[in-house]
């Protein structure tokens, strides 16, 4: 889908699985470069969702970051060890 | 950022909010890091523009805070943002509002799937990540910034499989009319019709399509456009750019109107940039679409006017040095009702009925259309019908294309209906960054 034109610096966890990275790329970047399109599950009808916008308007790049849900991907920095998940849903009560 | 410098220039103490993560908005994102364009390659000029920007918005005196997300306007003029988890405010004396551009909404069958997103997106990949798209990669719809990423992806040794060109056939006939006053600022048509010269040099198949969709299951893998099926792991939509109103539709009192040849709300400004609140001004792409020479312009303008109100220059002081500004903004906006012409946004009619509009929320054009039957009379009583624009985007995304799709169906025009109401917060604020506020 995306190849990286640049070199990676550290590594971050998606789902438990060690991706490569660029510090202070956005976290979206580095999981499209990472062949991960789907970022989260809609809380409506479950269908597989990524990135629209990468600008912070769509929402559709909501992930886990670090076990708080709901993150805009687009607009969180990559940090070396970085540790994200998919957000699948709405996110929980608590 | 011009804003800023202007400001400082008079005297004026500058607090700048920005949510991204460093200077630059979109247009000039990343550059001097990531986006580095060579020295004759598409958007090399305006990479240079931007860079000089930056300098001298960094040795201005401006406190500016980056990562920081406006999310609340008083009546006063005290704002809340909230920045690394936690919440802040401060009272302005003048709040200039700089919200940018979002791309318009092209809703397409199975644009939600995984492996379609904007070409403006793309173009941020490109520029914060040096990411280039690879596979079966297309691009489709319309506008100058769909041509400008196609030539700088090519000249970074990207590849394209096809450019759709969904644009409204006649249209250099319609925009000849418009051409006089556009080439009163020849540099914007002639890097145009530079990059789509690139494009073709390169043999890139340019296909002109009307009605497209996209198939997939968990990700996209396929388009299919006028009958023609197309293995597709990679879709970038583009039909333009609309003003990003999320903030100033949620001011009361602050009016907006729907700008028929752009197709989207932009707030009632006058030439200083006064919205109809007292002391909130709105300057740049967020005002109307201009671009970012013009956006720049704006910025200085309406810093002089705050400074007026501020006191530390006369009416009759912010005149004089405001002349010539109003003027170079003028110039770079000439070439719009070319471009409005050339590239008017894609009929909302035509929109197939099983087309989700409303992502968050699930809503298709067909059912939008069913309840405006039954009386829905706009995207604000559409909310009691069908939740479209209350899901997490609070109708970024989908807000223009129900207001399109509603006045079709109505067989009104699109002023006759009330824009979509936005209320504050304007993005998601979690109870720990209500409480530091205590």
């Amino acid at each position: 889908m995306f190849r990286r034109s640049g070199p990676t610096d550290c590594t971050i966890a998606w789902e438990g699985r060690e991706i490569p990275a660029r510090a202070g790329e956005p976290l979206a970047a580095a999981l499209l470069a990472a062949g991960i399109a789907a970022f989260r599950e809609t809380p409506v009808s479950g269908a597989p969702r990524g990135p629209l916008c990468l600008m912070g308007a769509c929402f559709d790049c909501l992930v886990e970051v670090e076990g708080v849900p709901n993150r805009q991907a687009c607009l969180v920095p990559v940090t070396p060890g970085m540790r994200a998940a998919p957000q699948r849903g709405a996110r929980g009560a608590l | 950022m011009a804003a800023a410098l202007e400001a400082r220039a008079r005297g004026i103490e500058v607090l700048l909010l920005d949510e991204n993560l460093a200077p630059g908005g979109q247009v000039h994102r990343a550059v001097g890091g990531f986006h580095r364009p060579e020295p004759r390659a598409p958007g090399a000029a305006q990479a240079r523009e931007g860079l000089r920007l930056i300098e001298a918005f960094r040795a201005s005196g401006a406190e500016a805070r980056f990562g920081a997300t406006l999310w609340a306007v008083e009546e006063d003029r005290t704002v809340t943002w909230s920045e690394g988890g936690v919440a802040h405010r401060a009272r302005a004396g003048v709040l200039l509002l700089c919200p940018g551009a979002i791309e318009r909404p092209l809703p397409i069958p199975g644009w939600t799937l995984p492996g379609v997103m904007g070409v403006g997106a793309a173009q941020i990949l490109l520029k914060s990540a040096g990411l280039l798209p690879e596979g079966r990669v297309w691009m489709a719809g319309q506008g100058p910034l769909l041509w400008l990423y196609a030539a700088q992806m090519l000249a970074k040794g990207g590849r394209l499989a096809g450019i759709l060109d969904l644009s409204p056939p006649g249209g250099w006939k319609r925009a000849a009319l418009h051409l006089p006053a556009a080439l009163t600022a020849p540099g914007y048509l002639l890097r145009g019709l530079g990059w789509m010269a690139r494009v073709r040099r390169a043999g890139v198949p340019v296909i002109r399509a009307r009605a497209l969709a996209a198939e997939g299951g968990e990700r996209l893998t396929h388009i299919v456009f006028d009958g023609r099926r197309e293995a597709a792991e990679l879709l970038l939509l583009h039909d333009g750019v609309v003003p990003n109103t999320q903030i100033t539709r949620a001011l009361q009192g602050c009016a907006h109107l729907w700008d028929a040849a752009q197709a989207c709300l932009r707030p009632v400004l006058d030439g200083w940039g006064n919205t109809t609140r007292p002391g909130v001004l709105v300057a740049g792409d967020g005002a109307g679409i201009g671009g970012a020479r013009a956006a720049e312009f704006s910025g200085r303008i309406a810093a002089l006017e705050a400074a007026r109100r501020l006191g530390t220059l006369t009416g009759e002081q912010r005149d004089a040095l405001a002349g010539p500004l109003l003027l170079r903004r003028q110039a770079e906006l000439a070439p719009r009702p070319f471009l409005d012409a050339l590239f008017p946004p894609l009929p909302a009619a035509d929109i197939p009925d099983e087309t989700l509009l409303c992502r968050c929320e699930e809503v298709t054009a067909g059912r939008v259309r069913a309840a405006t039957a039954l009386g829905a009379q706009g995207p604000n009583q559409l909310k009691a019908y069908l939740r479209a624009g209350m899901g997490p985007c609070q109708g970024r995304v989908c807000g223009p294309a129900v207001h399109a799709v509603m006045a079709a169906a109505r067989g009104v025009p699109p002023a006759a209906l009330e824009g979509l109401r936005t209320r504050f917060p304007s993005k998601p604020v979690t109870v720990g960054e209500l409480a530091s506020l205590a």
